[in-house]
């Protein structure tokens, strides 16, 4: 009797069933972070869009949403940033070279980074965020010229937690992206900045009226950076920032990633602030 | 090179931003141009709280000297921003050691200067204070948010 | 009405008869451990007979109704859920192997355990459960990435449904606007008629299979009377709903008072127990559970029935989101009767009662959608009161 969709069957399985990738390398980042390395068994390489994520899966411990902290464009090994706090990431960075995980994904939307093209872009880091970042300057600065100036505000706990140093300098260099680093504690010999990275927004040298952000941190961080980002003139629309719920299903079946409204692993986990701003000031919402 | 007056200058300042001309021409005449070197010492704790500086060039570190561990940094302030408020408050004294880490230009205000023309024109003292008061509660917030330590790793 | 006949009891069997041999698992209302319940069927004996049922906050009696009504109850335990959507479905089974974990498909191996797998053929469903698997079919079927599980359920299933005639102290399907007459949704629809002659059924075709099935069971055509004291019955069970919920600009009520003071109320009575999850014919909230053997050999995921009341649901690294009973008795009144409308485009409320009578603390969604009304309407009258 009634009509069932069946036509997107086999894509809903498919969406549950992990595809197996194997660790090629693990790169110890800073004391807690590691980023995996991963090859298909088998298949074509993931595609994905910057700021998109996956659930990772250590067989047996169970499964986590994970960004994606590779190069968009295709061709190289799936990379994923992970910070060693629980016990299935625990397992995810203890697997050895030539284990194998699952992957589901990837899933939700992107960061968009073309929608700052022909303008100013800023991108505003605070801690682990900066990993699902980094796929979105890899994108811009692979094309560089479509860009006017392009910033990268980026707040860690301590030098020791700085996440992609060598990514930093060469950006810097090599792409003309104005980096700036602030910590929260720095021992005596720091000669860089120590403070809060909202701090840096009002005096960044950028052009508010052509300028799109992208903002991924601890949600308190990216709420006083979306404010600051406005108060300087920033379009609410145009600030985007990486929403963290908890993800289970990826395809907004399950109901866990919900803020209000929204099914954050499908009409997130990137949205725009002038989407989330009635979202983010009541608690526990 | 194009030689600027200190009125210059201070218009320039973003901490002036929008304060009127006469204002800032009473005010600098509290003020002179400073330069530290990489680890000169800008104040230090305990010591009289004489002045207020306008960052133009180069980054100063807040300190806390420990006794075992060496000194931590608490903060920084780089060009555009302000150092010291203990100049403010009696008993006018640093409360944290300033050491510039790298080659650093200010601008300097004497603290006794700045009072005494505060306390004469209470509409000059407004406008000053309510500037720093700005200031004050950017930081006070920002430190408070550190206070939760963000990016660490929480469990309860 | 075209095509609507009169049905007797044994025609009714011969309907479960038939549906069997075309090889459906045939379910329906019975009596289990003092409720009724949705179970394989195989005889109209199995029917309640005679069973009314008593609901309000908290209650739930059957009671002997003195006639031999077998439909004469308001609705179930449950809706039809567990049976298009069950409590654990099996997603995959792993074995290690020399590349990693090899995924066997479901469909590849059903479970041994699913006997009473699809098609289905459901006897006996209710308005408001009929529209609650509209709903599940949007939130589970209709969007981007489909439920393959429930799909595979809901696929060719057949729907038997009864016009209510008997509604609870808990009902208010017709605030919903989702009964007590079903409109559509079904294969056949039945109203029992127990009085003013032969305990009898008149039966409307819902679709060219109903109305088939209704052919092959060579029942007379529904007189005029049968069909005007059907109507009548449903008429008569709308004017009894116990309970009522005024929908009018709730979204923005529940969307505009998250701060009310009505949740800090609510949150002193409610267990956070999440009998009302379970109950609600449209709560479609899962988690993922991977299971393995002790060697890790083998392991399988299932996915099973989560609440937005457990501490878990909302887990994020440094602890959940929603810490508190208040934040989660809000998700959940706030998502069913107001983001529900953003996302899906109706209400996820069909007016079913179930969480007012199983909620161990009495906890009834209507009084508190119409207190946190009153309040917000209240501080509206106020605040255009002042100059």
């Amino acid at each position: 009797m009634t009509e069932v969709l069946s036509a997107e069957r086999s894509q809903a399985v498919d969406a549950m069933l992990p595809r197996s990738f194997r660790v090629e390398r693990t790169r110890r980042d800073t004391r807690d972070t590691f980023t995996l390395e991963l090859a298909p068994v088998g298949g074509d390489p993931l595609r994905f869009a910057a700021g998109q994520f996956t659930m990772l899966l250590a067989a047996g411990v169970g499964e986590v949403p994970i960004s994606i902290s590779g190069d968009p464009s295709g061709g190289g090994l799936l990379e994923h940033t992970i910070r060693n706090v629980g016990s299935v990431t625990r397992a995810l960075v203890a697997t050895p070279r030539g284990g194998v995980l699952g992957v589901r994904g990837p899933f939700g939307t992107g960061w968009e980074v073309e929608r700052g093209e022909g303008g100013d872009v800023v991108l505003v880091a605070g801690g682990i965020g900066l990993a699902p970042l980094r796929p979105a300057l890899l994108q811009v600065v692979r094309n560089r010229e479509r860009y006017n100036r392009v910033l990268l505000l980026y707040g860690a706990r301590t030098p020791e937690d700085i996440l992609f140093a060598p990514d930093l300098e060469r950006w810097e260099r090599d792409h003309d992206v104005e980096v700036a680093v602030t910590v929260d504690n720095g021992p005596h010999d720091w000669r860089g900045r120590v403070g809060l990275v909202t701090r840096l927004v009002p005096r960044a040298g950028f052009d508010p009226s052509r300028t799109t952000a992208y903002v991924c941190g601890p949600e308190v961080m990216m709420r006083s950076t979306a404010l600051a980002l406005r108060d300087r003139g920033v379009r609410a629309d145009r600030i985007r920032l990486s929403m963290e719920r908890n993800m289970k299903c990826g395809v907004g079946l399950c109901g866990h990633c919900q803020l209000r409204e929204l099914f954050l692993c499908v009409d997130g986990p990137v949205l725009g602030f002038d989407r989330l701003e009635p979202l983010m000031s009541r608690w526990e919402l | 090179m194009t030689v600027r007056t200190l009125d210059e200058t201070l218009r320039e300042h973003p901490f002036f931003e929008g304060v009127g001309e006469e204002v800032v021409a009473l005010l600098a005449g509290c003020a002179r141009n400073v330069h530290f070197r990489p680890d000169e010492l800008v104040f230090q704790e305990g010591q009289p709280a004489d002045f207020f500086y306008l960052i133009k060039e180069g980054r100063v570190a807040i300190q806390l000297h420990e006794v075992a561990g060496g000194a931590s940094i608490i903060d920084t302030v780089d060009a555009g921003e302000v150092l010291g408020f203990s100049w403010l408050v009696p008993p006018y004294r640093w409360v944290f050691d300033a050491r510039a880490t790298v080659d650093t230009r200010a601008v300097g205000f004497d603290a006794v200067c700045l009072r005494t023309k505060c306390d004469a024109d209470p509409a000059v003292g407004y406008v000053l204070l309510s500037r720093v008061a700005r200031t004050m509660h950017e930081r006070l917030e920002a430190a408070r948010v550190r206070l939760v330590d963000l990016y660490g790793t929480r469990t309860r | 009405m075209t095509g609507a006949h009169t049905l007797a009891l044994d025609d009714l069997q011969e309907l479960i008869d038939i549906l069997s041999s075309r090889g459906y698992s045939v379910l329906g209302p019975t009596v289990v451990d003092g409720a009724i319940d949705i179970r394989p069927l195989t005889s109209v004996s199995q029917l309640p007979h005679g069973w009314g049922d008593e609901q309000d906050g908290a209650h739930y009696r059957l009671r002997r109704r003195g006639d031999d009504a077998v439909f004469g109850f308001a609705c179930g335990a449950q809706s039809a859920k567990p049976v298009f959507f069950p409590a654990d479905e099996l997603l995959w089974r792993s074995r290690s192997g020399p590349d990693g974990p090899q995924i066997d498909r479901p469909d590849d191996d059903r479970p041994d355990d699913d006997r009473y797998g699809p098609p289905y053929a459901v006897l006996g469903l209710r308005s408001c459960d009929l529209a609650a698997i509209r709903i599940h079919d949007r939130v589970l079927t209709g969007r981007a990435v489909a439920d393959a599980h429930y799909a595979t359920r809901r696929t060719d299933s057949v729907i038997i449904a009864v016009t209510c005639t008997d509604p609870a102290g808990t009902c208010f399907c017709v605030s919903m606007d989702t009964g007590p007459v079903p409109s559509e949704g079904f294969d056949i629809a039945l109203t029992e008629l127990y009085a003013d002659g032969p305990h009898r059924f008149v039966a409307r075709p819902g679709s060219p299979r109903g109305a088939e099935l209704l052919e092959r069971l060579a029942a007379r055509d529904a007189t005029d009377e049968d069909l005007a004291h059907a109507a009548s019955v449903g008429e008569q069970a709308a004017q009894r709903m116990g309970r009522r919920l005024d929908d009018t600009n709730l979204k923005n009520i529940l969307y505009d008072n998250a701060e009310s003071a009505v949740w800090d109320d609510v949150a002193d009575r409610c267990l956070s127990c999440g009998n009302c999850t379970l109950v609600c014919p449209t709560c479609f909230c899962t988690s993922i559970t991977d299971v393995s053997d002790l060697a890790g050999a083998t392991s399988e995921r299932h996915r099973v029935w989560d609440s937005c009341f457990s501490a878990d649901y909302s887990y994020i690294h440094g602890g959940a989101v929603r810490e508190s009973t208040r934040s989660r008795y809000r998700q959940w009144m706030t998502h069913k009767l107001a983001a529900w409308k953003d996302q899906f485009g109706t209400s996820g409320c069909v007016g079913c009662g179930r969480c007012i009578t199983w909620c161990p603390a009495a906890i009834d969604i209507t009084a508190e959608a119409g207190e946190l009304r009153r309040v917000a309407e209240h501080r509206e009258e106020r605040r255009a009161r002042q100059p």
